[in-house]
């Protein structure tokens, strides 16, 4: 129930408050009710029960990444030493 | 720049969780107590037993599965409650999927559908203004579940009727708050509970700082994670450092998704339709006041609960007397510990609710521990 998964925005649809998501290659249509400011195409967003809950921070996510590539690295240093 | 896969293979990545864990089994080596975790929330549940983490950590750090799994926690007679609208003349009951295979006292909403009652799971609580649409001449009722994080879907429905001018949607609310029953939990005072996985959704909605008044009354330090094993084990690892440092802190490890004061947009909407409730009886854990919520007195021509009350019984059913969810939901014991786990309760025929969905602690172990083999 909870397990939501990230989703790419792929077409808008705001007569309907409404935009169609990508997860995976699955696309399907979700309400932005839950929304206070617009969304665009490329955005990276969680979907539950049919709802946008809000949007993916990029930045963090990739900031995420890179400390896990330094982890890696280190313990792969940390072998090697 | 980001891909979308990078989403999902980044934080399921086997080099970064065996690094973790090597750095987890370092810092661990300096505990001065067990660590035992509460993951409060199922979803994180079914990712520790889908990935195995229990065998990637040291013996000083161990799991106690907690009650975040909104299917599990709900009594019987509320379940009850929902077949007896099911059965009014003229009535369609609308409930999410999870909700259908829980045993009441008279068998599942699927076993009442099988009968002949018109009960419909949906995927989407919008789906339900078409069909009130479509349905004039009928009731329609919405079983609403689910914690914080699905709440506000609930009230946009509402809204939604409200707008379109759908006089025959209804609603019988049972959406339940997590802060309440981590205090239950807390006050149990055989609980070993000494850190917690905060929910993540619920905090994207609710956000994080709604576990600060736990994580300073009980002195236990939250991490709010994502749900992929590499989150959790990040989490794991900031748990051991907070408790060697000595804090007792809320910290927010799945910040991609999570802020501290969360979704102001969907907390408003939840506002305007409803109200916390005296009491609430979870399954498992009993009466917790202020436990969940209501709709509004301006909307009780919407509550299913006042519109058919003098039908609807309030007698407190109790569970199978063999089955432990009461005991795995205030983590007291194992799903291992029941005697009928995996004999009489699995997840094709579920004595208990934790059975039931696969967030439930009992249906993970069975499906990602060897099912009945583990015994």
């Amino acid at each position: 129930m909870c397990l939501s998964v990230p989703s790419q925005v792929v077409a808008l649809h705001p007569e309907e408050a409404a935009v169609t998501v990508d997860t995976l290659g699955v696309r399907r249509k979700v309400s932005c009710h839950l929304l206070a400011d617009e969304l665009t195409i490329g955005d990276y967003v969680l979907i539950h029960i049919g709802f946008v809950m809000n949007r993916i921070d990029k930045e963090d996510a990739l900031k995420s990444i890179e400390i896990y590539k330094d982890i890696v690295s280190s313990m792969e240093s940390d072998e090697n030493a | 720049m980001l891909e979308l896969k990078s989403l999902y293979r980044v934080f399921r990545d086997p080099d970064t969780m065996a690094a973790l864990a090597a750095s987890i089994a370092k810092d661990a080596a300096h505990l001065s107590e067990p660590l035992n975790i509460m993951e409060v929330c199922g979803g994180h549940t079914h990712t520790i037993m889908k990935y195995g983490l229990p065998g990637l950590l040291p013996s000083n750090i161990r799991f106690i599965h907690g009650p975040g799994c909104p299917v599990c926690i709900m009594p019987k007679e509320r379940i009850d409650q929902a077949a007896i609208l099911a059965a009014q003349p003229g009535v369609i009951l609308l409930t999410l999927g999870d909700m259908m295979r829980v045993p009441g006292s008279h068998g599942s909403l699927a076993q009442q559908r099988a009968k002949g009652l018109d009960i419909r799971a949906l995927y989407d609580p919008l789906d339900a203004l078409a069909i009130a649409r479509d349905n004039p001449g009928k009731t329609v009722i919405y079983f609403a579940i689910g914690f914080e994080t699905s709440t506000p879907m609930t009230a946009v429905l509402l809204e939604q009727a409200e707008r379109l001018g759908l006089d025959n949607l209804l609603f019988h609310i049972n959406h339940v708050l997590v802060p309440p029953a981590m205090d239950a939990v807390m006050a149990e005072p055989a609980t070993k509970v000494n850190a917690f996985i905060g929910p993540a959704h619920v905090s994207v909605i609710a956000g994080a700082d709604i576990y600060r008044p736990a994580a300073d009354k009980y002195h236990t330090p939250v991490v709010v994670s994502g749900f992929e094993p590499v989150d959790l084990m990040e989490s794991i690892l900031r748990l051991v450092r907070q408790k060697n440092d000595g804090r007792s802190e809320v910290e927010i490890q799945y910040s991609r998704a999570v802020t501290a004061e969360g979704n102001r947009t969907a907390q408003a909407k939840v506002n305007q339709v409803m109200e916390v409730r005296d009491e609430f009886r979870w399954r498992g854990l009993g009466p917790i006041p202020k436990s969940a919520l209501k709709l509004r007195d301006e909307y009780q021509h919407r509550d299913a609960e006042r519109v058919y009350g003098e039908r609807l019984p309030i007698v407190e059913i109790d569970d199978h007397k063999a089955c432990q969810c009461g005991d795995i939901l205030r983590g007291l014991a194992d799903p291992t510990d029941c005697r009928v786990f995996g004999r009489g309760c699995t997840p094709q025929t579920p004595l208990g609710s934790c059975m039931v969905s696969s967030e439930g602690a009992c249906n993970a172990y069975y499906r990602y521990s060897g099912g009945p083999n583990v015994l």
